[in-house]
């Protein structure tokens, strides 16, 4: 059985439909990344994952338990980055770590953070408010508290949302290094199909909402490790790119008018690899 | 000479001040008879109608050399009619603070749970639309009849005047805490004691404290007419007897020492608001 499984999970507000039908499993250590346009419920099954909204219908399962509040077993860093402006950088990540260990005496939870605030290149700013971040420094605060509970996922609600593409980029490199040396299970929610490719072993392509269902999983081929200046050089990279784009620009549309079928299990797909084979799993179900 | 904007401020203060004091000053100046003073007359009232008449209204000098002797010896007591400015403002201050103090007490988590819970909100809002418009002084007569003490009714009109503001600031910040952060709260599965102190009172407080510098303000206008009624001791009764005693010079110290008084609060909520702020 899978780390994380959720089965046919629906949003409803009443007679209308967010989503249906969304099944799918992440293994553990596995980075999954969900992509779609706005309004198809991408935000809306995070907070389920996280325990923060209720489903209509289905069940998430993680580690054989059922999710049914929030818990310190998934950490959530938050589309707005979500830190308190009244502490410091290193309060705010202290804040979760107390929460995580509470016997802790302050010594060990200063270590902690420092740790956490190393890791993500912040050193010398830590005592700084979030006023006086940029918009990058504050997205890594809020990966930092993330990471510093340790917990068994971690879930990003479009993390680089609000950056720039610069700062974007050097953030992602810093998550592709953590989540190499963590092996940390991670679920994604972006509208970048470079990034999805970048960072995910599998990316959920989601169709347009309302009604909105999984249409496809994409098993990401191009090879670890992965760097953003090369990344381009593998022969993977573009089948994988104009997969998605092509999904996003023409397909995802066509799930809710019934042109495409809304499949019970969403098939697997290796693009540009076995496309055959790809054809095989898909008829199976 | 460039002056800086604040130096030019100070001097233009000073300039108004002064101009001020000049035709207070050229208004209060002995009238010079109107006419040439009938013989008779003069007899009768001597002197005084040779040189006219001098204005019952004191000159700026008369206030002066009057502040300068409250100044001087603000602390004395010499029994209920007599005491010093200092005594008066001490006894009103402290009134306020306790009155203030008491509706803090109350305000503040009655507005958390307002804050906090809709059907609270739903269920207290009638009483509170009601009674905020009331004039505190309207509870008065109800405060002696039912404490029976002038001095606990006077800290009961504070107590009254003073909630409302920081009741219903309290209820706004702590309603309108941000979404996420108290998401972030509940994903760390923070206890809700934890929550209330570390996460919503932080976060309300610049409006809670907003709420209670509102409060002090209106506290000390009411204590000054609080204590016109009540009597006994306060600056509100300073100003009253010193009314009844026809000096004019004591009561514009009076007025003078509420309007500093009452600066002083202002300022000392304002530096207290400025810590709990943050920016976002």
């Amino acid at each position: 059985m899978s780390f994380l499984q959720i089965q046919k999970l629906a949003k409803r507000f009443g007679p209308s439909v967010i989503f249906e039908d969304v099944s799918f499993a992440i293994e553990k250590g596995e980075f999954v990344a969900i992509i779609g346009h706005s309004g198809c419920g991408k935000t809306t099954i995070l907070n389920i994952l996280a325990g923060l909204d209720t489903a209509s219908e289905g069940i998430v399962v993680m580690d054989g338990r059922e999710v049914a509040g929030p818990s310190l077993e998934r950490g959530v860093v938050f589309q707005g980055h979500a830190l308190m402006p009244w502490l410091s950088a290193m309060s705010n990540i202290a804040f979760a770590v107390k929460s995580r260990w509470p016997d802790w005496n302050r010594i060990q939870v200063q270590t902690h953070c420092q740790k956490f605030i190393g890791m993500v290149g912040l050193t010398g700013a830590e005592h700084k408010k979030p006023a006086q971040l940029s918009g990058g420094m504050k997205q890594r605060v809020g990966i930092a508290r993330a990471f510093a509970i340790q917990p068994k996922m971690l879930l990003l609600d479009e993390p680089f949302g609000a950056l720039d593409a610069l700062t974007r980029g050097v953030i992602q490199d810093e998550l592709v290094r953590i989540c190499a040396a963590t092996h940390q299970t991670v679920f994604l929610i972006t509208h970048d199909v470079d990034e999805s490719i970048l960072l995910a072993d599998k990316i959920l392509l989601m169709s347009n909402g309302p009604n909105a269902c999984i249409a496809e999983i994409v098993h990401n081929t191009v090879g670890r490790p992965r760097d953003r200046h090369t990344i381009h050089h593998d022969p993977q990279y573009y089948r994988i790119r104009n997969h998605l784009v092509e999904f996003l620009v023409n397909r995802s549309k066509l799930y809710q008018s019934g042109e495409a079928k809304r499949p019970a299990q969403p098939p697997v797909v290796r693009p540009g690899l076995e496309s055959a084979a790809a054809k095989v799993i898909n008829l199976r179900h | 000479m460039a002056l800086s904007a604040r130096l030019k401020g100070l001097l233009l203060t000073a300039l108004l001040l002064a101009v001020f004091v000049g035709a207070w000053h050229l208004a209060t100046l002995p009238k010079a008879a109107p006419q040439a003073a009938e013989s008779e007359y003069s007899k009768l009232v001597g002197a005084q109608a040779a040189v006219g008449q001098k204005s019952a209204f004191p000159t700026p000098a008369d206030f002066g050399a009057k502040l300068l002797e409250h100044l001087k010896n603000p602390f004395y007591d010499k029994g209920a009619n007599d005491k010093g400015i200092g005594v008066q403002l001490a006894y009103s201050i402290g009134r306020v603070l306790l009155g203030f103090l008491l509706a803090a007490l109350v305000a503040v988590p009655v507005g958390f749970l307002i804050g906090m819970s809709p059907l609270v909100y739903r269920a207290l809002d009638p009483f509170i639309q009601v009674l905020k418009p009331i004039s505190p002084l309207a509870w008065m007569p109800l405060a002696l009849f039912t404490l029976k003490d002038s001095n606990v009714s006077a800290v009961f009109v504070i107590f009254v005047c003073s909630i409302w503001p920081m009741l219903i600031n309290t209820a706004f910040g702590v309603a309108s805490v941000r979404r996420e952060w108290l998401n972030v709260a509940r994903t760390l599965e923070v206890s809700s004691l934890r929550k209330a102190f570390a996460v919503i009172l932080p976060a309300a407080a610049p409006t809670i404290m907003t709420g209670m510098r509102i409060s002090i303000g209106i506290a000390w206008l009411v204590i000054v007419a609080a204590e016109m009624l009540v009597g006994g001791t306060g600056i509100g009764y300073f100003v009253w007897n010193e009314w009844n005693n026809l000096s004019i010079t004591n009561i514009l110290s009076g007025i003078l020492a509420i309007g500093l008084v009452g600066m002083a609060l202002d300022f000392l909520f304002g530096r207290l608001q400025r810590a709990v702020t943050y920016t976002e």
